[in-house]
Order: structure tokens, then C-alpha cells, then sequence
């Protein structure tokens, strides 16, 4: 049976994983930027996630908490324009689950899409001009449609996986109309974005590493 | 990959450790966060002259803080903008009462850094103004793209702002220059071979010995569109045309003629397209009145070129040739 609350221990371990999932596919990133971009988003990525993981070594004592300090280490490690977009996504959950010591899944909807709005309103694309939100969007629908059809949690994390990669997947063919990508017109279409890439990674990890049985969460 | 480094991871680090070493009569420079400050600042009652971006296009911007020129730079990572704490840092050290104008690079991530950056620096109280620097012709500015790029006039920007400046012009009058500058300056680039970032490893994008690619920025990201090699004088007659074109130029008027090498092109090949270049400007009847070739704005060791025109203005071309002392331009002192 999964658990149906998400717990400062999973949050730990989500975003630890997400660290080494950023620095596995480190070199992918980077093939993705350097065919449409230029070249920096795994380096970027991976330069702020280490230095998140650094910090997170010792574990949290508050779900809200934990979010920010990554957020705030993102603002000042990523540069780029994932830095402020990335930190965006934490510090606004960070501000959307304040106080609460586990998360329910409207709990984490709820952060979700505080994250996807304002990383629109930072970043001011939408969706279908090839960016991170193409990823981001369809995931947040995703658990939005999965508490409506009352889905478990653990099943309304991995839907949302599932829409990511979806989404990420399809930006191949779409000329980017936001970010460096633009620059090349329709010669940005025919690869996958960089950004959604990671962003599709950010939902999978979550799949893996929230909402898991006691016995398992403890493990990491 | 070829380099004269010691590890990708320190290539930006340890560069400025030297920029450091070398240049202590004109910059003080942090590591943590990194930031190249003007020795004497903060100038109480001046502007402050803030830029930054990746690293990798030295000079720009570091070599450029100085007096007559910057008062602070922010280097990112390679060819990646720098951070809002860095900003903020560089605000605040060269905050002289007059407050602070940033001069950016029409980036995405530029863009986003440095306004979270102004946010936190009003949040103490410092006045900020931006202005945004878009003069690559090459990129078509419309809905559809993130607008045309910022390159080689941010140059030319940065000295003629800095200039005003120094005269104690006020924050809102050194913004209204600036744009000026950017409304009046256009640019455009061409690459000969493609540059390596170093966590990179391998060129940006492949170019045979017997293609150029027309319309690049300077990040090695592909142009519009790749050709034939071609002549010097084909060569500037590609990125003269579109340039003159698009800034509306009339015969008799005042220009600057900048030739930007990319990093990798010797100073003897930029002489050459500057020659066609000017004699193309004659030809249109433009006088070209001040002028300036060299790497001021590079691509790592891309080869290739821009050309920069600006149109002048008496009041442009006096602060063009008021004083600067800083690394990588120094007259009038
Ligand atoms: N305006 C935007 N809104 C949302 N996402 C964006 C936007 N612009 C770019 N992105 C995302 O950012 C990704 C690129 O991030 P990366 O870390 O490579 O920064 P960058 O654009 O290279 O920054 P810089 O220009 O400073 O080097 C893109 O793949 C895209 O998903
Ligand atoms: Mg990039």
C-alpha cells in the first residue's frame, strides 16, 4: 500500500534524487542545448543541484523550508535562464505549503500550480512555444484530472510523470517561439526541448520518491 | 577539445583570478559572489554603470570597468547569465547616490536575472533603471522570437553611457542615452568556424572548411543560414546591406563603423573587411566619422566577425571620444 501524504522525508529524498538525475543526464541536457541552444543546461543544472544537494545533506526540518533554501541556492547558482525559472518553481511551493507538515494531494496541486503560473508570469511563454512549460502544464493538469477521477496519490504523481514525458515528448516537432531556441526560427524544430527535458525528469523522480510505503521511505 | 586550461569546471574562476592579479590598479574583484568592480567606486554622485553576462566574450564586460566606461560587471558562467546576487552585490558597491543604470543583453536569462536583481536592489532603496541592448539584425524581431539579440553595440553603449556618466548626467538622462544608443546602432555577425565551450568539449555546431554561416550571435549558436565561403569583400557586403537597411541611414549622415572580431580571426582579416566595409558606407554616401576594429566582443575562439554601424550625433560623438581608462580600451588620459 502507498501512503497517502507526502512527508519532509520524501521531499528530501525527491530532491536529492532529482540531483543525481540531473547529474546522470547531465551530457543529454547539454546535447539537447547545444542542438537548439547553447549548450549550458546540463552544466546549469547540475552546478545548482550540487550545491542544493550540498545543503540538503543534513536533511530538513520543515517541508516549506526545505523548498526554499533550494530555491534561494538555485537563484544563485543556475544563472542562465532556468536559475530564475527553477528557483521559481520551488520558492513558490515553498510559499504555498507553509506551515503544513505533511502534503496532501491537493496540497501538492495546489503548489504545482502556484509553481506553473508564476514561472508563465517570470518567464511570460506559453504553452506550445517549446519550453519547460510544456512539460510543466500538461503534468499539473495531470493531478488536477487524477483528483477528480479520485486517484490514489502515488497513482496522480505517476500520472503526472506520465503527462511530463508526454508533454516533454512533444515538443520535437514545435519551432520555438521563447528563450535562445527562437533564435534559429524553424530550424529549432526536429529536437526535443532541454527545458521540458529536465522538468519531465523533476516529475518523474517525484513519482519515485514521494508518497512511498513507510518502510521504503526510510531507505534513502 | 584544445585548450589552454586547467579544468573545465575552472576555467571562469581562475581566469578572473588572473584578470585580478593583472589589472589591480583599475578593478577590485570578488569570487563569492563574483563581481568586477571599479577601483574607486563607489564615485559619490555618479551613476553607476552596471552589465554583465556569460563569460567567454572577453573583453566584454570586464575588461570595459573603468573610469569613462563601466563601474561594475557581472561574469557568469560561460557563455550563461550571472545571478541576481551577484547583481545586487555589484549594485550596491558601486552605488554612488545617483543611483544604478543596468545595461543588458537582450537574453532571455539575462533579462530574468537582472530583473529579479533591480527588484531586491529597489527593495533597499537603490533607484535602478534597465535598458535593454537588441541591435543583431540578423534575428527577426517579432512575436514569434525572443527578439533580436543583444551584441556588438553594447560595446559602443557602454563607453558613450559611461562617458555621460562621468559628466554627472542624471539616472534618467544616461537611461535616455542609452536607448538612444540602441535605437540608433544596429549589428550583425558571420562565423568561419564554430567555438568549443570547455564543459562542452566539442564545437558548437559543424562547419565544413568550405561553408560560413551568416547571421550568428555570439554564443556559437547556428545563424539564419549557412553559405559558400566567400571573400572578405562578399563578406562585408553581406553584413553591410542588412545592417544600413534596416537603421534607415541617409546620405550625409554621421556613423562609427565598428569590425568586431569573434575571438579567432586575426586583426589583419578585420582590416580587410573594414576596408570594404567603409568603402561600402562611402559608397552610401555615409560619412564614417569614428571607427573601431577589434575583439571588443567575442565568442571564445570562434572566427569570424560583426560589424556594428552607430549612427552619430555631435553630443554621441564627444562622449565617443571623452576619456576611458580600463583594460581593453584606454584613450584620451
Ligand atoms: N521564457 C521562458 N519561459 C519558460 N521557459 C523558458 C523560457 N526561456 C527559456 N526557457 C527554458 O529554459 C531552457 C534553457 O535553459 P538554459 O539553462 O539552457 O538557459 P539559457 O537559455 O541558455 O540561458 P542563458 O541565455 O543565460 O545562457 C529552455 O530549454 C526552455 O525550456
Ligand atoms: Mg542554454
Amino acid at each position: 500500500m502507498s501512503n497517502t501524504v507526502i512527508t519532509l522525508d520524501e521531499v528530501v529524498a525527491w530532491i536529492l534524487a532529482y540531483a543525481r538525475a540531473i547529474s546522470e543526464n547531465r551530457a543529454m541536457l547539454t546535447e539537447l542545448d547545444a542542438a537548439i541552444g547553447d549548450g549550458d543546461h546540463g552544466a546549469n543544472m547540475d552546478r545548482g543541484f550540487k550545491a542544493v544537494s550540498a545543503k540538503l545533506q543534513a536533511g530538513g526540518t520543515d517541508i516549506s523550508q526545505v523548498l526554499k533554501t533550494t530555491g534561494m541556492t538555485l537563484l544563485s547558482t543556475v544563472g542562465g535562464a532556468s536559475g530564475p525559472l527553477y528557483s521559481t518553481i520551488f520558492l513558490q511551493a515553498a510559499q504555498a505549503c507553509a506551515g503544513k507538515t505533511q502534503l496532501t494531494l491537493q496540497d501538492w496541486i495546489v503548489m504545482m500550480d502556484a509553481a506553473a503560473k508564476a514561472v508563465v508570469a517570470r518567464g511570460k511563454a506559453a504553452a506550445g512555444d517549446k519550453t519547460m512549460l510544456d512539460a510543466l502544464i500538461p503534468a499539473v493538469q495531470a493531478l488536477k484530472d487524477a483528483a477528480v477521477a479520485g486517484l490514489s496519490l502515488a497513482d496522480a504523481l505517476r500520472a503526472s510523470a506520465k503527462a511530463a514525458e508526454d508533454g516533454m515528448e512533444a515538443t520535437l516537432p514545435l519551432i520555438a517561439r521563447k528563450g535562445r531556441a527562437s533564435y534559429l526560427g524553424e530550424r529549432s524544430a526536429g529536437h526535443i526541448d532541454p527545458g521540458a527535458t529536465s522538468t519531465y525528469l523533476l516529475f518523474k523522480t517525484a513519482a519515485a520518491a514521494l508518497a512511498q510505503p513507510q518502510v521504503q521511505a526510510r531507505k534513502w | 577539445m584544445k585548450k589552454l586550461i586547467n579544468h573545465p569546471d575552472d576555467v571562469v574562476r581562475e581566469s578572473l583570478e588572473g584578470f585580478a592579479a593583472a589589472h589591480a590598479d583599475l578593478v577590485r574583484v570578488t569570487m563569492s559572489p563574483a563581481t568586477i568592480v571599479r577601483v574607486d567606486a563607489p564615485v559619490t554622485g555618479k551613476v553607476g554603470i552596471l552589465s554583465g553576462g556569460g563569460s567567454g566574450h572577453e573583453p566584454l564586460h570586464g575588461g570595459f570597468v573603468g573610469l569613462g566606461m563601466l563601474d561594475a560587471a557581472c561574469p557568469g558562467a560561460i557563455f550563461t547569465s550571472p545571478t541576481p546576487d551577484q547583481m545586487l552585490e555589484a549594485t550596491r558597491a558601486v552605488n554612488g547616490g545617483a543611483g544604478v543604470l543596468y545595461i543588458i543583453k537582450n537574453y532571455t536569462g539575462d533579462l530574468m536575472n537582472f530583473e529579479m536583481a533591480s527588484d531586491l536592489a529597489r527593495d533597499e532603496g537603490i533607484a535602478v533603471e534597465s535598458v535593454i541592448i537588441d541591435d543583431d539584425v540578423a534575428v527577426n524581431d517579432s512575436l514569434y522570437t525572443a527578439g533580436r539579440r543583444g551584441v556588438g553595440l553594447t560595446v559602443l553603449a557602454e563607453k558613450i553611457t559611461g562617458a555621460a556618466a562621468e559628466q554627472r548626467r542624471s539616472l534618467p538622462q544616461v537611461a535616455a542615452l542609452c536607448r538612444q544608443v540602441n535605437a540608433q546602432g544596429r549589428s550583425m555577425g558571420m562565423a568561419l568556424t564554430s567555438c568549443t565551450v570547455p564543459h562542452v568539449g566539442h564545437p558548437m555546431f559543424e562547419l565544413p572548411d568550405d561553408e560560413m554561416e551568416i547571421g550568428i550571435g555570439i554564443h556559437g549558436e547556428p545563424g539564419r543560414r549557412r553559405v559558400k565561403l566567400q571573400p572578405a569583400d562578399a563578406v562585408a557586403e553581406m553584413l553591410m546591406e542588412p545592417v544600413m537597411s534596416d537603421l534607415g541611414l541617409k546620405p550625409g549622415d554621421d556613423v562609427l563603423l565598428f569590425v568586431n572580431g569573434m575571438g579567432g580571426t586575426p586583426l589583419t582579416e578585420l582590416y580587410i573587411v573594414y576596408r570594404k566595409a567603409a568603402e561600402i558606407a562611402a559608397k552610401n554616401g555615409l560619412k564614417v566619422t569614428r571607427s573601431l576594429v577589434g575583439p571588443y566582443i567575442t565568442s571564445l575562439e570562434m572566427a569570424g566577425c560583426s560589424i556594428t554601424l552607430l549612427k552619430l550625433t555631435d553630443d554621441l560623438t564627444a562622449l565617443w571620444d571623452a576619456p576611458v581608462r580600463t583594460v581593453g580600451m584606454r584613450w584620451g588620459i
